[in-house]
């Protein structure tokens, strides 16, 4: 789960991280009174799950709380790469001096948190990666005693010299770490970390991405995620057990697992056709759960013929069909249904469908080619 | 023979008496597994169809000499359970749950790895030799004993592999599921490790997906260290970047992690990377028969 820029501030201010003075509003109005506390120049900026946002001009500075008011006006009507902008973050324009990145990942190969520090800040690291490698400085964390002081002193000392500096950024690197391990984030990062010319090292902007595994964990994070920011298909899948992400094609897949679900969507595009979806039912499907998933898949408009792939294992094919016969029966469904069961109990799953005069085959490859094939009037 | 689990493997069921691990301890024993204990707090002194239940790992361990542990606990209850299970002595440990919190194993890979113990999964069906032992979640029916080591990050699409190879008359010497989480106990390299000393084994087939670099790992050690022939499948090519697909670790991010950066990978290292499930079969087939 990610989190905006204003709520990854309000953590970062919690744990102790020095931000900028500022709040979220969701109203021109309520930008321009926020501007007149902050009492002097302010950036708006927009809060959106993408990143570039000032390149598409959803960062502007305002000299004054009307001209923040303006601002916030414009940038609350925008789209940036389709997400529409309900919040905007008012905060003080700090002066900058020098411009760092810091930040903390999980990294897979070292099964360890990895932090990443560098003197190339406020700019795309992973361009900074792929261009200069040798400017990003990285140091692996024993996760069962943690970030030590003299470790964030010894990466702080690699990207600036002033002692001074050095230790406030360290006591940063501490805190950082903190906040990984007190909210699950998958990533926590400050970019860029800025000094001021008053020599006050502040996190200019905030970025954390929630593990999704540790949100019963943790309630207080879990209330912090935007339905707005996504669509109201996904939260009704998730909501429902269901692993669902839209995509732009016009085959609806439902599909147990998730491997065989990304595999039934790359056959879908090799035999010439593109995916409406990904979806994977889970391990009990339930026909509660075949109707949810339908309804979902259906609400889609670009969908042409929706293709069943299960494997039973402890799926039982049987479950599957009764599902599907009973989804088709409540629902209205207009576009041409495909299914292929494989596995536990297949033969009474095939009755079930042949009494409803569902099309069952039982290869994956016939299941894709036939679903294709109905998605263009069956030519 | 197969690498990990075999006649010799003696099993002990965490959560036995649970829903799951009720049904699943049954199809395994009805497998011929050897499942020797289970453990469920509170319960011992009961038995599941004959298998003994004890209040601990450790009382389970000293009463059956169980080697092998699988757990069938919830997800929020799974990392205890691996410890108790490392602490008790057991020296591989199979967890099926999904959802166990990364930073939680992250800080038990550490601690399994400083006590010699392997982990498979989590979030993963688990590991099966046909015909001798299989301690896990898969359908036991689909495979067959015989010669291609198989190594998944996934759970259907394996079972769908399996099945392409066995009704090609493709017997497996192993199939092990390592999980679809970004950190998991067993990798591919391990995996291709085992696989390459096994006997049994004269191909290996390697099913990845998008998300990491442990395939591009794996390809790179393929080149190095294995003589053996390794047919290889990615899922995800039509996987859009950002979006988790399904399984934790299964997400493009930052640019890293794309189907065609491991295609590329697989193919640089002379290994055959199959279009569909269907063609794995085909090109096992092909290789075994030159």
């Amino acid at each position: 789960m990610k989190l905006h820029e204003y709520q990854a501030k309000e953590i970062f201010g919690s744990f102790g991280i020095p931000i900028p003075s500022g709040k979220v509003a969701t109203s021109p109005e309520e930008a321009g009174s926020i501007a007149r506390d902050v009492g002097k120049k302010v950036v708006v900026k927009a809060q959106v799950h993408v990143g570039g946002r000032g390149k598409a001009g959803g960062i502007k500075f305002a000299d004054t709380p009307e001209e923040a008011r303006e601002v916030a006006s414009k940038i609350l009507a925008m789209e940036i790469k389709g997400l529409p902008v309900k919040k905007v973050l008012v905060g003080e324009c700090l002066d900058v001096e020098d411009e760092y990145y810091l930040g903390v990942i999980v990294d897979r190969k070292s099964k360890k948190p990895v932090f990443m520090v560098s003197s190339a800040g406020g700019v795309d690291i992973e361009e900074v990666a792929r261009k200069t490698p040798e400017k990003i400085h990285k140091h692996q964390v024993d996760p069962a005693r943690g970030l030590m002081p003299y470790e964030a002193r010894n990466l702080a000392f690699k990207i600036m010299s002033d002692g001074k500096m050095a230790m406030k950024t360290a006591k940063v690197l501490m805190q950082l770490y903190e906040v990984f391990i007190g909210v699950d984030a998958s990533l926590a990062e400050i970019n860029p970390f800025v000094r001021t010319p008053d020599n006050d090292m502040i996190a200019l902007d905030a970025k954390i991405n929630i593990d999704d595994n540790a949100l019963y964990r943790r309630p207080e994070i879990a209330k912090m995620r935007d339905l707005e920011a996504e669509s109201p298909y996904e939260t009704k899948a998730r909501e429902m057990g269901l692993s669902y992400v839209k995509l732009d094609g016009s085959i609806g897949c439902i599909v147990n697992g998730a491997g065989l679900a990304m595999g039934t969507m790359d056959m879908v595009k090799l035999y010439g056709a593109e995916p409406a979806n990904f979806l994977d039912i889970g391990g009990s499907s339930s026909p509660e759960k075949v109707m949810t998933a339908m309804e979902i898949i259906l609400s889609d408009e670009n969908v042409r013929a929706i293709l069943f792939n299960i494997f039973g294992g402890i799926t039982r094919c049987d479950d599957v069909a009764t599902g599907i016969v009973e989804a088709l029966e409540k629902m209205d469904i207009e576009v041409p249904v495909v299914v292929r069961l494989t596995g536990t109990n297949e033969d009474q799953a095939r009755e079930i469908l042949k009494k409803a005069d569902v099309v069952s085959v039982s290869t994956m490859d016939d299941a894709v080619k036939e679903a294709i094939r109905l998605s263009k009037g069956g030519e | 023979m197969g690498v990990l689990v075999g006649k010799d493997t003696k099993v002990v069921v965490q959560g036995i008496t649970g829903r799951d691990g009720r049904f699943h301890t049954l199809q395994m024993k009805e497998y011929g597994t050897n499942v020797v204990a289970g453990v469920t707090p509170g319960k011992s002194g009961q038995d599941v169809e004959g298998i003994p239940v004890f209040n601990s790992l450790e009382d389970a361990v000293a009463r059956t000499g169980a080697n092998t542990s699988v757990i069938y606990v919830p997800f929020f209850a799974a990392a205890d359970a691996m410890y108790e299970a490392c602490d008790a002595g057991i020296k591989l440990i199979v967890c099926i749950a999904e959802g166990i919190p990364t930073l939680e194993m992250v800080k038990l890979s550490g601690y399994l790895k400083e006590r010699g113990t392997r982990l498979i999964g989590p979030n993963c069906p688990g590991i099966i030799t046909p015909g001798e032992a299989k301690v896990g979640i898969m359908p036991g029916r689909i495979h067959m004993p015989g010669p291609a080591g198989v190594v998944s990050r996934s759970g259907t699409l394996t079972y769908e592999v399996v099945y392409q190879l066995t009704s090609r008359d493709i017997g497996q010497s192993t199939c092990i599921g390592i999980g679809g989480d970004p950190i998991i106990g067993t990798n591919f390299i391990d995996a291709l490790e085992a696989f390459e000393s096994d006997s049994q084994t004269e191909i290996i087939v390697l099913i990845g997906e998008i998300g990491g670099t442990d395939e591009e790992e794996a390809a790179a050690f393929v080149t190095k260290s294995v003589s053996k022939p390794v047919v290889a499948f990615v899922a995800g090519r039509t996987a859009p970047p950002g979006k988790r697909m399904g399984h934790a670790g299964a997400i493009i991010s930052g640019g890293t992690g794309t189907a065609e950066e491991k295609v590329a990978a697989f193919e640089a290292a002379g290994i055959p990377v199959a279009g569909t499930p269907s063609e794995i079969g085909e090109i096992v087939a092909k290789t075994l028969a030159s």
